[in-house]
């Protein structure tokens, strides 16, 4: 049976784009269509989610050809969760977006591209096929390549091209993998792929392809030690679409590593997890050293992105239920935090004319509400019990306690405390101490219009952080979805 | 047959490696072109190699190609072919505006 309904979150981004195409030189309809068009993506993915939660998995053959044969689009839980996820930084960064991005970077096809960011992300979580997962990674990657260098600063365009021939490279390495896996198994359908290894046994040769698809994922996911592109290319471009980066792109390598290595690459889990477990802990703690050095506000923000990534990675690497659900939550709660981080930082950049930490100062007196939104997300990044972080990383925590993970869980747990050390530095630097920008008082620059898709991310962190007990009940059910992966294949093959 | 594919595809990999490391954009921009046909040639060799048989054609046929591969590579190549487009012109417009495609002095100085 088709269920058309699992195609609409990559089909109405699709779409829109063609759509905004043809109206490049009228702001107002561009604005309009692409507004809507946000909405009822989110709203899409929600009745996608509500669809899959009520029941069960839902596939859709592309051309009715039956799996392995044809294309077949995927949704289980975690791939709704994350097109919800993708929605809501969608539309926040597009509401930033009207008030931020410059005139003339409209005119040059800002919308089309980001809805074709949109659809590659959301094809790749929903795709059922490796080779699709590639090809939907590209349809975001070149999309990315043009929003990133969208202005054609020098900055820019000396930063861009770096994170083009990196992507590049690591395409070719991707497809090299699929190529040995194609050899080894004569499939590259994941349900199949699944059945073939479990069949064959995951010995010599498998492992080299999960660890070579495991380096093509880190360098998307900015794992270490291949993180070095990402805080100098996210520096350049526009606030909008460094958040939809910072929230997005690197999630969407977190969520490839976690859909092949809770499906298909999973009968070695003494190496391979392990090899994991190690990035994990490699990864956030070189990525908050990064953070603790730098003054810039956007700087510091990639290394964040680096080094919570490491969290999310570390609940794959301990691969129980309980882990794997912290790690849900914590992506669920890090996207919608990083995205109102880096608006933070265009909101300030625009009052201030400035990311540097040491050129900012007292804003707190004059736009109080501005401070007191910051700092809610800034201890909610660095997980203080009410919020939204300290749930995810406590069950991760609580989990490698268990299994004996002791190295880990300290190094989590240092990397906490270093996160809100450097969360507070910039809370410190920008919003207390007297006011270093001339004529502050008398003209305020009117921030609200700026502030208004901020509001929402941030009452959905407190909402994250006090009603934890359903969220989390939800990552479980994700969690134990994941970790059976019968019900996947089972759901494809119709058995 | 499969063995000297192997190898061509090997060469040809390591030839763009070469020229990814060098520091002229141009030549850069050769290596990523030389590296998707490298791995095009491999797609190709690792599903194994017909010689002389036509793709599937009746259910019933006793040799055939596997045509898959063929379709993603032609995928791949359409891929390929667009990337290769606009990182030439990535690069050019980088070389007009920093006057140089030596990327050591491309390579920026900490924050900025």
């Amino acid at each position: 049976m088709n269920n058309i309904v699992v195609l609409l979150p990559v089909l109405i981004p699709f779409v829109a784009g063609v759509i905004l195409i043809f109206f490049k030189n009228f702001s107002t309809i561009q604005r309009t269509i692409s507004g809507l068009a946000a909405f009822i993506l989110l709203f899409s993915s929600v009745f996608l989610t509500y669809h899959v939660y009520q029941d069960g998995i839902l596939t859709l053959e592309a051309g009715n050809w039956s799996a392995p044969f044809g294309i077949i689009f995927v949704a289980d839980l975690f791939a709704g969760l994350m097109t919800i996820l993708s929605g809501i930084v969608g539309v926040a960064c597009l509401f930033f977006a009207y008030k931020t991005i410059h005139k003339d970077r409209e005119k040059f096809y800002f919308y089309p591209f980001y809805f074709f960011l949109l659809t590659g992300v959301n094809g790749a979580f929903l795709t059922g096929d490796i080779f699709n997962l590639f090809v939907f990674f590209e349809v975001m990657l070149i999309s990315s390549y043009i929003l990133i260098v969208m202005g054609g600063t020098k900055y820019q365009l000396r930063e861009s091209f770096k994170y083009v021939v990196i992507n590049i490279f690591a395409s070719a390495l991707f497809l090299i993998a699929l190529a040995f896996l194609y050899s080894l198994t004569g499939t590259l359908n994941f349900a199949h792929l699944a059945q073939r290894i479990a069949e064959a046994e995951q010995t010599g040769v498998f492992n080299v392809v999960a660890i070579l698809l495991l380096i093509v994922f880190a360098m998307k996911a900015a794992l270490f030690p291949l993180y070095f592109w990402l805080p100098n290319s996210y520096y350049g471009p526009p606030t909008a679409i460094a958040a939809i980066f910072g929230g997005l792109l690197t999630k969407v390598g977190v969520y490839a590593i976690f859909r092949v290595f809770t499906l298909v690459f999973i009968h070695n889990i003494d190496f391979t997890h392990s090899v994991i477990l190690f990035l994990a802990g490699a990864t956030m703690f070189v990525g908050i050293l990064g953070a603790v050095a730098k003054f810039d506000f956007r700087h510091i923000l990639s290394y964040q992105i680096i080094s919570h990534v490491g969290y999310m990675i570390m609940g794959l690497a301990l691969f129980t239920p309980y882990a794997i659900a912290g790690a849900i939550f914590y992506i669920a709660h890090d996207m919608i935090v990083k995205t109102s981080l880096f608006l933070y930082a265009g909101v300030t950049q625009k009052i201030t004319g400035t990311t540097d930490l040491t050129k900012m100062g007292g804003l707190l007196r004059t736009y109080p509400l501005l401070g007191w939104l910051f700092f809610i997300s800034a201890i909610a990044l660095a997980g203080i019990p009410p919020l939204s972080g300290f749930f995810g990383k406590f069950a991760m925590i609580v989990a490698g306690l268990d299994q004996g993970q002791y190295i880990i869980v300290f190094i989590s747990l240092l990397v906490g405390l270093l996160t809100l050390y450097s969360m507070i530095r910039i809370f410190i630097y920008v919003f207390w101490g007297e006011p270093k920008i001339e004529n502050d008082k008398d003209n305020p620059v009117k921030i609200m219009p700026l502030l208004l898709p901020i509001i929402p991310l941030a009452a959905l962190t407190i909402a994250m952080g006090v009603f934890a007990e359903p969220i989390f009940s939800f990552s479980m059910e994700i969690a134990e979805q994941l970790l059976d992966p019968s019900q996947y294949i089972e759901s494809v093959f119709k058995e | 047959m499969e063995i000297l594919m192997i190898v061509t595809a090997g060469i040809i990999i390591s030839v763009s490696t070469y020229l990814l490391l060098t520091r002229s954009i141009l030549r850069v921009v050769f290596g990523i072109v030389l590296l998707s046909h490298g791995v095009h040639l491999l797609i190709l060799t690792m599903a194994g190699l017909m010689g002389g048989s036509p793709p599937l054609l009746t259910e019933d046929a006793s040799s055939y190609t596997d045509p898959l591969p063929q379709a993603l590579i032609l995928t791949a190549i359409v891929i390929s072919f667009g990337v290769t487009a606009f990182v030439l012109v990535l690069g050019y417009r980088t070389y007009k505006e920093h006057k140089t495609d030596d990327l050591d002095q491309l390579r920026g100085n900490g924050d900025e």
